[in-house]
């Protein structure tokens, strides 16, 4: 068996020299996911906003009309009735009721009483007001212990400058996830969160390889242009990194297929992150470096000489 | 690298052959477990509820409604003694966590003091501007009586769902004043009523007046109480009832209660013990033709009229019941009242049926993600990559393995874990393969290629790793239950896939390597 190669091995794609136009596109991203953010902000889910969702299972396709009036002459506000899935397949999303905890306990007995044994209850979720603040304190705490955690393991093992990119191809990334929730109005959950938490590692782990390629190219080729030294790093990883994107992808795009409707969302979530992630692995994170002098205090203190000689040692 | 020592081998073959030992458990029937030998691994991992259905529940004890109970309760005693000793007062009534008045007669003051010490020990007397007097519950008592009354709520929570006979149930407190209760297989919680005080009493009802209008002023010693309507038809007309407010018996002396059918009514039939037996005795002796009220929760579930007196002990009661009502009500007495009433703050229930879809939908996703995964890497690296996806099954059988070792609990997030560690997982292999690559086109022989690609890359895979592995920790803090599964599946399925990576599939060039002797690498 012949292995198919993707990227023929002497690549040189011009990456770090077309950085403008790429750093534009990234830009575009930035303002239009933090645009959105400001605009409408975020669809939270009843993880974070409190409320009730309940999934019915109608015989035959769902009477949407008949069920939105058994439902909205409850009085329970703002009511909204959707086909999950399968045409007989009803989400029910209430908002979060008034009078205090235990409130949204009467309205759910007050739509099975409603609906009775006419429908299957697939689901019935509730989020009163105090857990859902305690949610998203957890999910605003997790996010940032995360994010702090990542980037103090990247200061003690790598230099502050590519400390730096690395920040910035992370940011880049959980911002344009959490930014397509908001472009797009999709429901932001707690699942969403363990996606941008994942995403967020996925980022760090595609930023590194490149970025351990870049410490080891300069130890190896102390007289090569930053930005040469720089394009052949990415280049060189390249290979790698569209790959484990490739299979990455092809597990996810097989969850966004098949693994049913409940988590369509996230798998959504984690597609696109690893789209961006591995975007900006290539086209931000390394050229981010040629802004920061990463060449001037690398050396010196380093075990560079070992490294030196094993590296002219491969012609 | 190239090097693979006796023990490593040995090792790596070991951990293989655990990983599927652990695994087995997992497609084999219960009985087949417990017949087969104690030595074998029988532990299987735990669905999830999101997965078998279930019930989850978060309540909050209102702690707060006991202790202004208590309150209450010394505010009846200090009055009653203190009429008892003649000595008069005003304004008597409770502020914060204390018990306040004032003496008419601040001569009076030692002797009233003497009476309150007699009836808390723990309180802590204060003389206040004015004269008035201060008898608080320290803080200390306080906490203590929050923890009991937590404690209590859920014994109480757990012997209910015990008599509904739902025994795989975990009742857990949580924090303060909050418990956890998780029922699998069952997704109508409302049906059980846990969350309901089920404190009952029995009063008389007024003996000239016995409904009333709301509004309406109401003899001393009484108060209007609804009746109880839960299971009358919609438009039934609302009855108020004007209830003596002296509790005749409480329902605390019920020692047993139960469902029986009168004349095809479901109704339910309880027994005192004997000291409430000879009050409701009493009660009914001395009051015949009156009428009786049995209260629940602050509301009138029946009134029937004292046709004769109930020496036995026994009673029924005979409200408007369906079955389900009844078996609740019957229940709740057995069980006892809670010591305070219960909210959910949180509630997450699934059918089984969307249990069982889920877990179709997530086997699916899993074996067609496996697949695509496994082709891709075999056109990819040819031979190695045949050798990364031998590393691929090991690390499945590893993942499921540690699972069922730990008994940890799969959830669908949990899955999604797996389906994206599988797409991950073969990373390591990738990095190591595109090294080798290069070190072959930079001219160097296949062992020595071998060599350099493993030494240079475990590096870049170690970084690269933890940096996930500190994400996916994290999200242990995210506390609700399904993303937890997900952290669990996602930190075990990188920690496995490194291993696999660098041992399993290192093992398996080694031994090809000596094997074929290969002048120029497949690669």
């Amino acid at each position: 068996m012949k292995p198919l190669v993707l990227f023929r091995p002497d690549s040189k794609f011009d990456f770090v020299g077309r950085r403008r136009g790429f750093f534009m596109l990234s830009a575009l991203l930035m303002v239009l996911s933090i645009g959105a953010y400001i605009d409408h902000g975020l669809n939270y889910g009843i993880d974070f906003k409190g409320g009730i969702v309940i999934e019915v299972k109608t015989d035959g396709p769902a009477n949407m009309a008949g069920l939105r009036n058994e439902i909205s002459g409850l009085g329970l506000g703002e009511v909204t009735l959707q086909e999950f899935g399968s045409p007989d397949d009803v989400m029910i999303r209430i908002e979060a009721q008034e009078g205090g905890e235990g409130a949204n306990d009467t309205a759910i007995q007050a739509v099975r009483g409603a609906l009775g044994d006419s429908v299957e209850y697939r689901r019935v979720e509730s989020v009163g007001p105090k857990v859902g603040d305690e949610l998203k304190q957890a999910g605003t705490y997790a996010v940032i212990s995360a994010l702090v955690a990542i980037l103090l393991y990247i200061w003690f093992r790598f230099e502050w400058q590519f400390g730096v990119g690395a920040i910035v191809a992370l940011a880049h990334d959980v911002i344009a996830t959490i930014g397509v929730f908001s472009v797009l109005s999709m429901e932001f959950t707690l699942a969403t969160v363990a996606a941008v938490l994942t995403i967020a590692g996925y980022s760090i782990n595609d930023t590194v390889v490149v970025f351990d390629r870049v410490r080891e190219n300069m130890r190896k080729y102390k007289k090569l242009p930053l930005l040469e030294l720089l394009n052949r790093s990415v280049n060189e990883t390249l290979s790698r990194t569209v790959v484990t994107s490739l299979t990455t992808l092809l597990a996810l795009s097989a969850l966004y297929v098949f693994g049913g409707q409940i988590i369509r969302d996230f798998s959504f979530a984690m597609i696109w992150g690893v789209l961006v992630g591995t975007y900006s692995s290539i086209f931000v994170a390394a050229p981010t470096l040629i802004y920061l002098r990463v060449r001037e205090n690398v050396f010196g203190n380093e075990d560079d000489d070992k490294n030196a000689a094993e590296g002219s040692a491969t012609p | 690298m190239v090097q693979f020592p006796r023990w490593q081998r040995g090792l790596v073959l070991g951990i293989c052959v655990l990983g599927l030992l652990l695994t087995i458990p997992n497609f084999v029937s219960k009985q087949t477990l417990e017949q087969s030998p104690s030595w074998l691994p029988s532990q299987q991992i735990n669905l999830g509820l999101d997965l078998q259905g279930g019930a989850h529940l978060l309540y909050e004890v209102k702690v707060q409604v006991a202790i202004d109970e208590d309150l209450d309760a010394l505010v009846d005693a200090v009055r009653s003694q203190l009429r008892g000793a003649r000595i008069g007062y005003q304004g008597l009534g409770t502020d914060g966590p204390a018990v306040v008045l004032t003496l008419r007669d601040p001569a009076e003051e030692e002797a009233a003091r003497d009476i309150l010490r007699g009836l808390d020990t723990r309180a802590v007397l204060s003389a206040e501007d004015g004269g008035r007097l201060r008898m608080e519950l320290p803080e200390a008592a306080l906490r203590e009586r929050r923890q009991s009354v937590v404690e209590q709520a859920v014994e109480i929570i757990r012997r209910r769902i015990d008599e509904f006979g739902l025994r795989e149930s975990t009742v857990i407190r949580q924090g303060d004043d909050r418990v956890l209760v998780q029922i699998p297989g069952f997704d109508d919680p409302s049906l059980l009523g846990l969350g309901e005080t089920a404190k009952m009493t029995f009063h008389l009802l007024h003996p000239g007046a016995a409904q009333g209008v709301p509004g309406q002023p109401v003899p001393a010693g009484y108060e209007l109480m609804q009746g109880y309507d839960g299971d009358q038809p919609e438009g039934a007309p609302e009855v108020w009832y004007v209830v003596r407010k002296r509790v005749e018996v409480s329902g605390d002396r019920l020692v047993d209660a139960s469902t029986t059918f009168d004349q095809g009514q479901p109704v339910v039939t309880f027994r005192f013990d004997t000291v409430g037996g000879k009050r409701f005795g009493d009660t009914t002796a001395e009051h015949v033709g009156e009428r009786l009220a049995i209260v629940l929760d602050g509301k009138v579930i029946s009134a029937p009229v004292i046709r004769s007196p109930i020496l036995g002990g026994n009673g029924i009661i005979s409200g408007s019941f369906t079955v389900q009502s009844a078996d609740k009500l019957a229940i709740q007495l057995r069980a006892g009242a809670l010591p305070a009433p219960l909210v959910v703050l949180e509630e997450r229930t699934v059918g089984p049926s969307l249990g069982q879809d889920s877990i179709e939908a997530g086997e699916l996703a899993c074996a067609i993600g496996f697949l695509g995964v496994i082709v891709f890497m075999a056109l990819a690296y040819g031979l190695f990559g045949l050798m990364a996806n031998i590393s691929l099954i090991v690390n499945l059988f590893l993942i499921m393995g540690t699972l069922s070792l730990f008994q940890a609990t799969l959830t669908l997030p949990g899955i999604a874990g797996i389906v994206l560690t599988i797409g991950m997982a073969v990373d390591a292999n990738v990095l190591i393969f595109e090294r080798i690559r290069e070190e072959v086109r930079n001219g160097r022989t296949p062992i020595s290629a071998i060599d350099a690609g493993y030494r240079r890359a475990i590096g870049t895979i170690m970084d690269a790793n933890i940096t996930t592995l500190i994400a996916s920790l994290l999200l242990f803090g995210l506390g609700s239950g399904p993303i937890k599964g997900f952290a669990i599946t996602l930190s075990i399925g990188i920690a496995t896939s490194m291993f696999t990576a660098i041992m399993v599939t290192r093992f398996l060039v080694v031994v090809w390597l000596r094997w074929r002797r290969p002048q120029t690498l497949p690669i």
